[in-house]
């Protein structure tokens, strides 16, 4: 029973589902909750907006600041009659995918620095960590902020801010675990095979700090998804028409008591989908914890 | 299966005896029972060895006794009985009580046993503390009393050390003494001397039997070593996979076994070998490595706060290896001998001296034109654990190498199947993941990567120190074997002399990063010339050199 830990993952291969880490993570009640919440809510916004009889953008001056269920408006309309359920949806497609793709635009920019850094040691290694430390002592909404006023905010554009200003806390913890890794036997094996530094570090090194990585990309998402909120919220984010869940906050406030709704709906959703991935984390943090196995 | 020995008399006056005891283990795992239908009695005033390799239920055996099986493992049936009273029926409270106070342990690390934050004094006194004996300062007196016996050098002083400060040996004697406190009646050893070197090993055992003897004490002893059972045994009892083979007095059963399991591990104890070996090459060869004054140190802390630590990890080093011959380097921790090996690969970089291999100097080579030559100096690491990638399978871990110095994959393919077998792996392992094989089989795999590139010096590093001795003589047999096939010459670094003798032509005695004797493993073990040298062989249990 000694090394199954949390190799099980990639090497299971057939069996991953009966390893060690799949039960613990399925023993996680709230991650199973959070996983359950993140595909119905991701399978909604993929395909909900088909099956919708309203287009997001689509104006009923008719029907505005209709109540939840009233008519075909499940989720009621916004000021200008739009159906807030087809622009949940459509919004939650930007939102979830912003989150998405900085998570792994930031895993990625963080788990080189933090491999580099971590292999390499000595001065390179140094200056790395100093220049993580340094963007951690930013206080990254006002770099945010100001790089979301001075450039053009589109979808991608807020992604790729998103991820310059979340990449440090993935290469602190890719550090650390990098650290540990160098010492074993297998690396000294590696260099004795005559691998190049760039192998050793890529193919040998990382593939064994999958684990930590995972949680803290899990983590980012939803962190991501968070900040894309408020930088949309206070104005500097993914701009309307096009819809996403912060902007539609924004747009909500000003009608707060005649129109709950308005916030309560995507406020709702952020929650959902920030807790949902903060659950999956802290699941996938137990399941993969190396420390919990003997050795 | 053999049975107890025990008549109901004998029963009555054991200090600790167990009566057909099993122990489940939990569903799932590779059987069903850390140790089935066991009995055995421990006679008051002896010390009673139990030996078994790595599985055989001898630690869950001494964790059911005290009371210290994780809550997944249950006793469920049989009896333990310390002197009259049967634990299994009394309360956790009355158990605590008697932990200690008659029963008493000690474990294998020390380190790890011990709580680094507190002072080895207030260990000890917390013992008698949480037992509500005497006041403090005869609580405190009894510590200092109990430091000297166990023969640590100023106990006052060593009262308000933390463990970090000693040495592996002296905070074994600290356990000891932990264990001691309450004058208990039986005392428990779970292989308190396999992580210490031979010549701190062989003063703790002897401080064992020592106070054995002067308190009448029953010890129960459990180890892995024959050697050790030899050195302290009165009686032995042999375990495999969770029952007993075999149990009886030490003579009888060191001399004459009867179970065929018990012969197979005594025969596969290392032996020091008076003899040398007949060299596999004729000498006069021209030698393929010639290690000239080699110098590592080693710095560490700061030197601008004047704190550096400067340790000589290799202080110049010289020596010669013929093709196809193995040398032997063997030495205790921190010998400097695992730093020797590293610097003949160059996974280290040495600061003086020169490493002549094949008519080059190595040593002051770049690693950018080191690298072609890597492939003809090959290393088998000391874990097989740690030295497979965990996440790679066998056939990537064997064809990277290769792949990376160009060889085509279907070859390096081929030529790993061919080689997994040749170390007595199926091919089939080729496809499969490290952690699907035992422990002396990944060590099969780790030669087998070193063989991929038919090296020309091929340095092992502890490779068998790891591994149970039924594994460790295969393993020995397979690394002769390949000597003899490929005529590779080895640098075989060890701990273990009697590992040594067996498979060297030559021994190298490496003390505090200096080589102090070298010459035929006949000379070393019957006439050894350097004092440490000396009590080195004197040192290694259950041997007299020359018999």
């Amino acid at each position: 029973m000694n090394a199954i830990s949390a190799t099980a993952i990639a090497s299971g291969r057939s069996r991953w589902w009966r390893s060690r880490a799949t039960q613990r993570f399925m023993r996680h009640r709230l991650a199973l909750i959070g996983i359950l919440l993140i595909t119905v809510l991701a399978l909604a916004c993929a395909f909900g907006p088909y099956l919708l009889p309203y287009n997001p953008l689509q104006i009923d001056i008719r029907a505005r600041f209709s109540p939840p269920f009233t008519g075909n408006h499940y989720l009621g309309t916004d000021p200008l009659g739009r159906d807030l359920a087809a622009r949940l949806l459509e919004a939650g497609r930007i939102s979830l995918l912003v989150g998405l793709f900085a998570m792994i635009l930031s895993t990625f920019i963080g788990a080189v620095i933090g491999v580099v850094a971590g292999y390499r040691g000595g001065w390179l290694g140094n200056a790395l960590m100093r220049f993580v430390d340094a963007f951690l002592a930013f206080p990254s909404i006002f770099l945010v902020l100001a790089m979301a006023a001075l450039l053009q905010p589109s979808p991608v554009m807020i992604t790729v801010i998103i991820a310059l200003t979340s990449w440090m806390e993935v290469s602190r913890i890719v550090e650390a675990e990098v650290r540990s890794l160098r010492e074993r036997e297998f690396v000294l094996a590696g260099r004795m095979l005559g691998l190049s530094g760039t192998h050793i570090m890529f193919r040998e090194i990382l593939p064994n700090a999958v684990g930590p990585i995972i949680v803290a990309a899990t983590l980012t998402v939803a962190r991501a998804i968070l900040t894309e909120s408020y930088i949309s919220f206070l104005g500097y984010g993914i701009q309307p028409p096009l819809p996403s869940w912060g902007n539609m906050l924004n747009g909500a406030q000003q009608y707060l008591e005649s129109a709950p709704w308005l916030a309560i709906v995507p406020g709702v959703a952020i929650t959902m989908a920030v807790t949902s991935f903060n659950f999956i984390g802290d699941g996938l943090r137990d399941a993969l914890d190396v420390r919990n196995d003997h050795h | 299966m053999i049975s107890a020995p025990a008549s109901p008399a004998a029963a009555h006056e054991a200090a600790l005896s167990i009566n057909s005891l099993t122990v489940s283990l939990p569903k799932g795992m590779e059987r069903g029972h850390a140790v089935r239908d066991i009995s055995f009695d421990l006679i008051p005033g002896q010390i009673l060895c139990i030996i078994g390799e790595s599985g055989s239920g001898k630690s869950v055996t001494a964790n059911a006794i005290m009371g210290l099986l994780p809550a997944s493992i249950r006793v469920t049936s049989g009896a333990i009985r310390v002197g009259a009273t049967d634990i299994m029926s009394i309360e956790r409270s009355e158990l605590r009580d008697m932990r200690g106070r008659i029963v008493s342990m000690i474990f294998q690390d020390p380190l790890s046993a011990l709580n680094p934050l507190m002072t080895v004094g207030a260990q000890i006194v917390e013992v008698m503390t949480s037992h509500g004996v005497g006041t403090p300062s005869e609580r405190r007196a009894r510590a200092i009393e109990l430091l000297t016996e166990v023969g640590l050098p100023e106990p006052s002083v060593m009262f308000n050390q933390y463990p970090f400060r000693l040495s592996g040996g002296q905070r074994q004697r600290v356990m000891i003494a932990m264990a001691l406190a309450l004058e208990p009646s039986v005392l428990i050893a779970d292989e308190p001397t396999t992580a210490l070197d031979v010549t701190t090993q062989a003063q703790i055992l002897k401080l064992i039997r020592d106070i054995q003897r002067r308190k009448n004490m029953s010890v129960m002893f459990i180890t892995h070593d024959f050697g050790v059972v030899a050195e302290i045994a009165d009686s032995v009892v042999v375990m495999e996979k969770g029952s007993i083979v075999e149990q009886g007095g030490a003579e009888q059963v060191l001399k004459n076994p009867s179970h065929p399991y018990t012969k197979r591990l005594i025969a596969s104890v290392p032996h020091m070998i008076g003899q040398d070996r007949t060299p596999l090459s004729a000498s006069g060869a021209e030698p393929i490595l010639r290690v000239q004054n080699l110098v590592k140190t080693y710095r560490s802390g700061s030197r601008l706060f004047g704190r550096e630590r400067v340790v000589q990890a290799v202080n110049d080093v010289s020596f010669d290896l013929l093709p196809g011959r193995t040398l032997g380097v063997v030495g205790e921790s921190g010998s400097g001998k695992s730093s020797l090996g590293r610097l003949l690969l160059k996974l280290m970089n040495s600061d003086s001296g020169k490493i002549i291999f094949e008519g080059q100097d190595i040593a002051s080579m770049p690693e950018e034109k080191f690298r072609a030559l890597r492939p003809k100096l090959q290393m088998i690491f000391q874990d097989p654990f740690a030295s497979l990638n965990p996440r790679s399978t066998i056939g990537h871990i064997l064809t990277v190498g290769p792949c990376a110095h160009g060889v085509p994959y279907e070859k390096a393919k081929a030529d790993a199947q061919a080689l997994l077998k040749q170390v007595g792996l199926d091919a089939g392992a080729f496809g499969r993941y490290p952690h699907e094989f035992s422990g002396g089989q990944r060590q099969r795999v780790g030669i087998a990567r070193a063989l991929m590139f038919k090296p020309k010096l091929l340095v092992a590093d502890e490779s068998v120190s790891a591994l149970d001795v039924s594994i460790q003589a295969q393993i020995l047999k397979l690394l002769e074997q390949i000597q003899r096939d490929t005529g590779v010459s080895m640098v075989f670094i060890t701990h273990d002399l009697r590992v040594a003798s067996q498979i060297c032509d030559e021994i190298a005695v490496m003390q505090k990063g200096k080589i102090v004797e070298r010459g035929p493993p006949s000379r070393i073990f019957l006439n050894p010339q350097s004092a440490y040298t000396r009590e080195l062989v004197a040192a290694i249990p259950g041997e007299k050199p020359g018999v």
